[in-house]
């Protein structure tokens, strides 16, 4: 669908949904190859459209959710009290745009190395790490019962799951072998099976000068352990250079941790942290040779997605620096 | 023999190129891709310079590690097959160094600013 088709599918439900005389400023939002951005404006307000790419309904890549349940997580998040968009509209078939949904506008910083490094953010830097505690707090209090679409992904699930990725790759990796075995020695006990965001980290936060206000990108989001998504926003490749914070770059595990527990999250057993942060140091290794066999089999020839797989061995630089010290 | 400049002397002429000229001309997501193509030249350049030299000490530590001959892909199936059924581990010495120095060489290829990198020369201190 051209943006010409799009403006008019939007301004159609505008029409109907607040009576407005069709859309303008419609610009697409750089970033998200696994989906795409609209901004627009109504009126006198600005709204974001999120959809999938050119419309199409087909299969979303590894774990993502379909975009209603996305949408349907959010809400439930907002109604908890955590700092998340609001949407306003779920996309149905008669609006022709595809599976997608429709939420306010919000102005703030989502670039990680802008947040980790601009004065603007100097004042917001040292409450992210309690911040983010204390959303993902709450987060994991979601009760997502009645929302269709969210898989269980437990700690043994997942690590099957990149295993047989890792193996179809048929490239040796040492480090991701003992990675690999290291985990699947320590089967993390208290499991407690709770909504899991997915991909709460550095890049996906929306921060102002007063702190963090938005948590996006809840394509990923599903039931399993709550402390994977602390272990996540610890992997060094989401610090961004800023390595002495392990929290995102910006903050402390104790603050993280004392954030988490005073919104009511339990007590954080360091050492469930720790393997969640191996097992996400290692799926995102995978996950990078995962883009490069898009750039392989021809279906993104950019060279972004090529040199993306010589990120990996940061990953294994990182393995060895959390299980192969002393 | 093919006469100079060399094939590392031609990929700086091109990278500066996209850095100097090329970069500022473009905006957006044209800016971004021609960052990661100068990026992905100065990782050939290091390769073509540093990997030679990392693939032979690799490949001698993995001789002595396995006691085994073979070409420097075989080596590294074979121990990746000894990690995972469980017959080498972080006990078997010479295991920890020889993936630390590896490791090293090969972020030094592709992210020499990468800070990882100085942590893992700390720890193999």
């Amino acid at each position: 669908m051209t943006a010409d088709g799009l403006e008019k599918c939007l301004g159609n439900l505008a029409a109907r949904l607040w009576g407005a005389e069709g859309v303008s400023n419609l610009t697409r939002l750089s970033g998200g190859a696994s989906q795409e951005s609209w901004d627009f404006v109504v009126g006198d307000e600005r709204y974001v459209l999120r959809r999938a790419p050119g419309g199409q309904s087909t299969p979303r890549t590894g774990t993502a959710v379909p975009l209603a349940t996305e949408a349907a997580v959010i809400a439930r998040a907002r109604a908890l009290g955590v700092v998340a968009p609001e949407v306003v509209y779920v996309l149905n078939e008669a609006d022709g745009m595809g599976p997608g949904y429709i939420m306010r506008f919000e102005d703030g910083e989502t670039i990680a190395r802008k947040i980790l490094r601009d004065e603007a953010y100097a004042k917001a830097r040292p409450k992210l790490a309690r911040q983010c505690g204390e959303a993902l707090a709450l987060i994991h209090k979601i009760d997502a019962s009645g929302i269709e679409g969210l898989p269980e992904l437990t700690a043994a699930n997942q690590l099957d799951l990149y295993f047989d990725l890792y193996v179809g790759f048929d490239e040796p990796r040492p480090v991701f072998e003992l990675a690999f075995r290291w985990l699947k020695e320590r089967p993390p006990e208290s499991e407690k099976t709770t909504l899991v965001h997915g991909d709460f980290r550095n890049g996906n936060l929306m921060v102002v000068p007063d702190g963090l206000s938005a948590v996006l990108d809840w394509e990923l989001c599903h039931l399993g352990d709550s402390m994977e998504d602390l272990g996540w926003i610890c992997v060094n490749s989401w610090r961004f250079g800023q390595s002495e914070n392990p929290v995102g770059g910006f903050g402390s595990y104790g603050d993280l941790f004392s954030g988490y527990e005073a919104a009511g999250g339990g007590s954080v057993d360091p050492a469930l942290v720790k393997y969640w942060e191996v097992f996400g140091t290692l799926k995102w290794g995978i996950m990078c040779m995962l883009m490069v066999s898009a750039f392989q089999s021809g279906a993104d020839r950019s060279v972004e997605r090529a040199a993306i797989g010589r990120r990996s061995s940061e990953t294994e630089i990182d393995l060895l620096n959390l299980i192969a010290k002393d | 023999m093919q006469n100079g400049p060399s094939t590392i002397e031609l990929l700086a002429a091109v990278r500066a190129f996209v850095e100097d000229h090329a970069m500022p001309e473009l905006e957006g997501h044209a800016a971004f891709h021609a960052r990661v193509a100068a990026n992905t030249l100065a990782i050939i350049e290091r390769e073509l310079e540093q990997g030679p030299a990392a693939a032979a000490n690799e490949r001698a530590r993995l001789m002595a590690l396995l006691n085994a001959k073979g070409s420097l892909e075989a080596l590294n199936r074979q121990l990746a097959e000894a990690l995972r059924s469980g017959d080498m581990d972080l006990e078997t010495p010479g295991l920890r160094e020889h993936l630390l120095a590896t490791t090293i060489d090969k972020v030094s290829i592709d992210q020499p600013s990468y800070s990882g990198l100085k942590s893992a020369f700390q720890a193999r201190r």
